[in-house]
């Protein structure tokens, strides 16, 4: 049977205590919420903390409010169930809901929670393995050794951003408010993530992720499409979240494309949204902006499948997702 | 350095002793005997060790003791009342849904989870309610047909409630 | 001939228990978690024990230093290779293994060191103190690989460069064979390896009790999630030199096999070995990337065909060439090797057959046998070689098949007796059942809404057959005893007690021996207790592997049952003053056929039995018949007392844009005589059907840098309840003459047709062949942008099966048979009875039917 590392567990009580706990114990320690990712990391000693601090019962971390016309707040302890389940969301924010619920299975979703999905690690079929196995082929740079497995030559590690929600964040321009003793800050959630798999984060280590900001809903429409092999269980090998919104006229006022698993960030496609701003639908512009959009992904070999296809699938799943969005505004009549 | 902690599993108080670092999983079966809870991978990546945490399906490896002394536990061992099947147990038994049996437990939590929360599911809702349950054996068609038959079966009991043992008969 | 070989006919119908689906016998106990399974077993100052693991694919030992780990506090015990210096392994043949390496390892999760420690957290930094010193050798990741490098040996006993085992066979006249073809075709297809992926891992449990007055110093029990006690017995017995009489090997209850708990292992030696030392229960529970490693799964095979038809699609020859990736060790590769040719012409009658097969070692963890040991590899190869044929020719599959097959009670071209087969029910059931005829017709109207509606999925159907036997006709280890043996106790309260060491892993073996038993004598199957699966209290059964359960322990069973019931009957007669031909058991009585209310209760006649016989203890044997093969070297790997028989019909939806494929539908006809459980024998075709769906679209054992890739139940993709199509399992055929009332298998077979009819499903929908498996949604992009690229584009070039170039001979001595080398014995049967039916002729050899055949027909 594979086990935990020991470690000293801490449970505070209030979100104050967790971040003085998290600061005194300095980078031996990590907050644990959860636990659906961490702890198989743990137990496959990707992560040994001396300390665990549990925000599992910190109730500045929960609750769900606010409306699709002022914007929405969700604690950063919410379950990916409570989300995926929560009549607002499913109806103003349906790529949040359906990226929620396409995470893991139902036992994961009950026990994870938003936040730790926003700051889950980023993963690589060279580092997602037991200790066992890392020894065995010599380990990575971002535990225990000094190369890129996959890229040997490379100075950076390539591991990919695999959180469903992430993705459909950006494209819902959330932001998020992180709390330390030092004081807290709001950013959008883009400033949340760097382009590197080792430390994927800007997230200090004495923070804590509190809680996420949606922006007002009205007028935009949104989806997420994830590729994956099964129907439950697997992590993203390529994650499609849009969010757009149309003139009355038909034309498209704003558009919003993220691609999750394709990086170790979640990544917008800039050049694809600027060319869908301004316009009217055609299925020849939408398979020019998915062509576009696809440019920014740049699979490696180290998640299931081959880079090729990963790759060749990209501009399909965006070509999908936009269908869909316009298919059910045109079904719907526009808003 | 372990800590005496309280858990509450099937209705029934223990005082145990735990290493912090010992997860659900490993304290039901090695500390407290109820060994019904079964492990396939302790990753989270089976659903054999599922155990309820106030009715919520979640999985026992990848939960710590010393987070859920708030919860009532319920595991395959709670299933049963004053020594009677839960209707589940009688169809998963009866249609054939359990083969090897080890993914049983998990899979007869997750699925006692569902009728409580959906009494009537379809097909579909049923498979979603399952899709963190691998089964090796079944091909899952039994399985289904079983929580089919016990939502029946728990339907027909709660209509006549006042005799529910005569209205639990096969 | 032994008395204990004679089968009893089979027992007049109706039936009052077999044919029911009657929930299994542990139901209960697994539904509620009263069930106990290896792990669970925990003893008082019980020791977790473990295995330190090489690192390397390929490495010699210098040196292993055990120091640190012997002197950390609540360590007890630490061994290394040589305190277990014996050669062991499955088969006689291949005694290649050692528990814990000697001198060298050969892929990455070759046992090194063991421990046993008090708690489970200094186990493992006891495991982290052993220094191993390795000087890495060059590795050889595949058969191409280990073919090119004989210099490299990973074996030192082999004699041919890292050839594990060459056969070579002919059977009937190959070349004039193909000479009479008015076409022949050649393809090869590449099986890739996959795991068992029993939701399980394995685990043990052994307790060493000391005695200073026994010369060998006490008493070994072992517990392990085996499905093969009985060899584990032996073993275990061999590398540790403890008598079999001093060791006791229980299976209890075992969370699914599939073939990868049939092997003795490593982990179970070691778990001995620790008791024995430290004189306390030693556990050892594998982790799951562990059973990735301890493998024993599919073997990869590369396969080529060759054959040769008239214009029609009659068959004239058929050659088939395999080469099996086998891993590190043996295994029962021998026995693989010989199954990926032995069953080709038990499916379809081929009237001139060659076979070669060779199996290479590789610096992997090593193959064994998986659900349908050796055969669905070939079988792929065949059904989508033979629809290549069909289209080639502009024949309808199913005509195709039909003009060719095998005929029930015939002899095939490679000397295997078949007995009752209902093929071409169970292919006229699935094309009506699925609608095959209604779909194919429809298929310029489907794909025309396809492209009206612009949507990107093409549907498909697909059809294979297939043949499994019922048990192997011979034992692993060569012996005259018999392969099953029953024993059953009668106590004067009416109890009856079954002991048999079937081991049940999930398949329902130890009900239906309940079943068999209560029909037997008359009774319900709940007063009948069951001890099974333990080499100390139970009659020797072979394990649960080839099928062979049903078959072998039911006739035992039968035969048991028969022979206390004849006790009861005469005490019976007796009393109520009849003749005993004129009684019947049933209901738990045992009455008068002309009037059942003269009758006396099964207690009763108990106790007068037990009155006049004193205990009531019976046993009954079961061996396969002879003459149900050939008489050439290596003829006993493929013959079984019968065969069971399926068809398969596919439905998938192709996503022309991504590759993804769906199978919305199985449809699965079954011949398995007669089913003693209905419900059981669905289940067992379900199963199968589930799982060869996952090992056509998505299992894989692959690996990267001498390393397993996935070793994880999240990597390694095994289908959920949102992949697995929908199932439509149908039961034909009828009861077979040698079965237990008529019964034969369903554990293996049903899986075999399915990888082939997704696959030729997947050509149908989009008119691309995937010649490799698993189908996987990259390679099915890759091949239909290869066939629709536009003028400009430069496409990868399709998947495509690179053929093995053999530079010399191949490696093994030719050996010629056929069938008339059978025609000219004497009859042993001595004009017994024989069995073609309803007008039909004969083929080779079909006289030549046993001694041990029951009378045709029994009193059924």
């Amino acid at each position: 049977m594979l086990r935990l590392p020991p470690f000293r567990y801490l449970a505070p009580r209030t979100l104050g205590e967790a971040t003085r706990l998290l600061a005194e114990e300095g980078p031996q320690a990590m907050p644990v919420a959860g636990g659906t990712d961490l702890l198989p990391n743990m137990k496959r000693r990707q992560f040994t903390p001396a300390v665990l601090i549990g925000l599992r019962h910190l109730r500045e971390l929960k609750g769900i409010s606010g409306s699709p016309e002022m914007g929405m707040r969700i604690g950063a302890g919410e379950t990916l169930t409570s989300i995926s389940n929560h009549p607002l969301i499913c109806a103003h924010y349906p790529a949040l809901a359906l990226a929620a619920a396409a995470v893991s299975t139902p036992q994961l979703r009950n026990a994870g929670t938003i936040g730790g999905n926003i700051l889950l690690d980023t993963r690589c079929n060279y580092y997602n393995q037991t200790e066992f196995w890392r020894h065995s082929i010599g380990y990575c740079m971002k535990r225990d050794g000094s190369i890129c497995l996959v890229a040997p030559g490379s100075p950076r590690c390539w591991a990919i951003s695999s959180a469903d929600t992430a993705p459909v964040l950006v494209a819902l321009q959330a932001r998020v408010r992180l709390v330390s003793v030092r004081g807290e800050r709001e950013i959008p959630i883009q400033e949340l993530f760097y382009d590197d798999g080792m430390r994927p984060y800007t997230r200090e280590a004495d923070e804590i992720l509190q809680e996420i900001w949606l922006p007002p809903a009205l007028g935009w429409r949104s989806t997420y499409l994830k590729l994956r092999r099964r129907g439950s269980f697997d992590f993203p090998i390529l994650g499609v979240a849009v969010a757009l919104r149309r003139e009355p006229d038909g034309r498209i006022g704003d558009a919003r494309i993220a691609l999750g698993a394709v990086a170790s960030h979640p990544v917008e496609a800039e050049e694809a949204m600027a060319r869908l701003r301004g316009q009217q639908p055609t299925p020849a512009l939408l398979q020019e902006v998915a062509t576009l959009a696809a440019k920014r992904a740049r699979p490696l070999d180290n998640a299931d499948l081959t880079i090729t296809y990963r790759k060749q699938l990209t501009p399909v799943y965006v070509r999908r997702a936009l269908d869909l969005l316009l298919e059910a505004e045109q079904g719907s009549g526009a808003e | 350095m372990r800590e005496l902690i309280t858990l509450r599993v099937n209705g029934e108080r223990y005082e145990v002793a735990v290493l912090p670092h010992r997860t659900l999983l490993e304290v039901l079966r090695e500390d407290l005997g109820l060994t019904g809870t079964k492990h396939g991978c302790e990753l989270g990546e089976c659903g054999a060790c599922t155990v309820l945490l106030d009715g919520v399906p979640v999985l026992s490896c990848l939960t710590l003791p010393l987070e859920v002394q708030d919860c009532e536990i319920t595991t395959i061992e709670g299933l049963e009342e004053q020594g009677r099947l839960h209707p589940l147990q009688e169809t998963f038994a009866e249609l054939g849904a359990a083969q090897c049996g080890y993914c049983t437990p998990g899979m007869l939590l997750s699925a006692v989870a569902l009728l409580r929360q959906n009494p009537h599911p379809t097909r579909e809702e049923i498979k979603q309610a399952l899709s963190g349950n691998l089964c090796r054996c079944t091909g899952y068609t039994k399985i289904y047909e079983a929580i089919e038959a016990a939502a029946e079966r728990l339907s027909v009991a709660h209509q006549g409630e006042r005799r529910p043992d005569a209205a639990l008969q096969p | 001939m032994d008395e204990w070989r004679r089968l009893q006919p089979r027992k007049a119908g109706p039936y009052k228990v077999v044919g029911k689906p009657l929930p299994k016998v542990d139901a209960y106990s697994t539904v509620t978690g009263r069930a106990i399974y290896a792990d669970d077993i925990m003893l008082p100052r019980m020791l977790y024990g473990g295995l330190l693991r090489s690192p390397h694919p390929h490495a010699r030992i210098i040196s292993i230093n055990t120091r640190k780990a012997r002197e950390l506090p609540g360590v007890l015990a630490v061994i290394t290779g040589e305190d277990l210096p014996r050669k062991y392994g499955i088969l006689p043949s291949s005694q290649d293994e050692t528990a814990l390496a000697v001198d060298k390892v050969r892929y990455v999760g070759d046992p090194v060191a063991a421990v046993a420690a008090t708690d489970p957290d200094t186990l493992e930094q006891a495991l982290r103190l052993i220094e191993v010193e390795y000087e890495v050798l060059p590795v050889l990741m595949g058969i191409e690989e280990a073919l090119a490098h004989p210099d490299i040996k990973i074996h030192e006993e082999t004699r041919n460069g890292n050839i594990h085992k060459a056969v070579s066979y002919e059977f009937g006249d190959i070349e004039a064979g193909f000479a009479a073809a008015d076409y022949v075709r050649e393809d090869w297809f590449y099986y890739e390896g996959n795991n068992h992926v029993p939701i399980e891992a394995h685990a043990c449990l052994a307790r060493w009790e000391p005695d200073p007055h026994d010369p060998i110093g006490g008493k070994l029990t072992l517990w392990s999630s085996t499905q093969t006690p009985h060899y584990v017995h032996r073993e275990v017995s061999k590398v540790l030199g403890i008598p079999p009489s001093h060791l006791r090997v229980i299976a209890p209850h075992v969370g699914g096999g599939f073939g990868g708990k049939s092997d003795p292992f490593s982990h179970e030696i070691c778990a001995c070995e620790l008791a024995r030392r430290t004189g306390r229960p030693v556990k050892i529970t594998c982790t799951r990337e562990e059973v990735f490693l301890i493998h024993r799964g599919r073997h990869p095979v590369k396969m080529w065909i060759k054959t040769g038809v008239k214009r029609d699609g009659t068959i004239t020859a058929m050659h088939f060439r395999s080469f099996l990736d086998g891993g590190a060790y043996g295994s029962y590769g021998v026995a693989t090797t010989y199954y990926t040719g032995a069953l080709q012409p038990v499916t379809y009658a081929l009237p001139a057959y060659k076979f070669e097969g060779m199996r290479v070692f590789t610096n992997k963890p090593p193959c064994g046998p998986k659900r349908g040991h050796g055969t669905p590899q070939p079988r792929f190869a065949v059904e989508v070689h033979l629809d290549k044929i069909a289209a080639d020719l502009g024949i309808d599959p199913i005509e195709l098949r039909k003009r060719n097959l095998v005929r029930p009670y015939s002899r095939t071209i490679n000397g295997l007796r078949i007995t009752s087969c209902a093929l071409e029910e169970c292919l006229d059931q699935v094309v009506a059942r699925s609608g095959w005829r209604e779909f194919h017709a429809a298929r310029l109207a489907r794909e025309a809404e396809a492209v009206r509606q612009s949507s990107p999925v093409r549907h498909g159907m697909g059809l294979a057959l297939s043949t499994y036997i019922c048990g192997a006709g011979k034992p692993i280890y060569w012996n005259d005893m018999p392969h099953s043996a029953v024993q059953i106790r009668l106590d004067r309260g009416g109890g009856v007690t079954v002991y048999c060491g079937a081991t049940d892993i999930g398949q329902g073996s130890t009900s239906v021996l309940a079943y068999i038993v209560a029909e037997e004598l008359g009774v319900e199957p709940e007063r009948i207790h069951l001890e099974t699966a333990d080499t100390t209290l139970t009659p020797v059964d072979l394990g649960s592997y080839s099928s062979r359960v049903t078959f072998m322990a039911g006739n035992a069973a039968i035969q048991a049952a028969r022979r206390l019931k004849e006790l009861l009957h005469s005490v019976a007669a007796e009393r109520l003053r009849l003749p005993p031909d004129r009684l019947e058991s049933g209901d738990g009585f045992i009455y008068c056929v002309d009037d059942p209310q003269v009758a006396l209760s099964f207690e009763q006649a108990v106790q007068l039995a037990e009155a006049r016989y004193g205990a009531l203890v019976a046993a009954g044997s079961y061996a396969p018949p002879e003459d149900i093969h050939g008489d050439f070297k290596g003829a006993g790997v493929g013959p079984s007392p019968a065969y069971s028989y399926s068809a398969c019909v596919a439905l998938v939806g192709v996503d022309i844009e991504t590759g993804e494929v769906k199978v919305e539908k199985l449809w699965l006809a079954h011949d398995v005589g007669q089913a003693i459980n209905p419900l059981l024998v669905a289940g067992q075709v379900e199963g199968s059907a589930y799982m060869g769906y996952g090992e056509a679209l998505m299992e894989q054992q692959i690996f990267r840098k001498g390393r397993h890739k996935i070793p994880s139940i999240l990597d390694y993709k095994i289908p959920t309840t949102l992949d697995t199509p929908e199932i439509e399992t149908i039961l034909v055929g009828q009861p077979d003459d040698e079965g237990p009332f008529g019964g034969k298998e369903a554990g293996q077979g049903p899986l075999l047709p399915v990888i082939p009819a997704i696959a030729n499903a997947v050509y149908n929908a989009v008119g691309i062949r995937i010649d490799e498996v698993p189908i996987t949604p990259d390679k099915v992009l890759r091949a239909l942008k290869a066939a629709h690229s536009e003028p400009g584009e430069r496409p990868l070039p399709p998947p495509r099966v690179t053929p093995i170039v053999l530079n010399e001979l191949w490696p093994a001595r030719l050996i010629r048979w056929s069938p008339e080398h059978l025609e000219q014995r004497p009859d042993p049967t001595n004009g017994h009875h024989q069995h073609p039916r309803q007008g039909e002729s004969a083929p080779h050899g079909a006289a030549s039917t046993s001694s041990q055949l029951p009378q045709k027909g029994g009193t059924a």
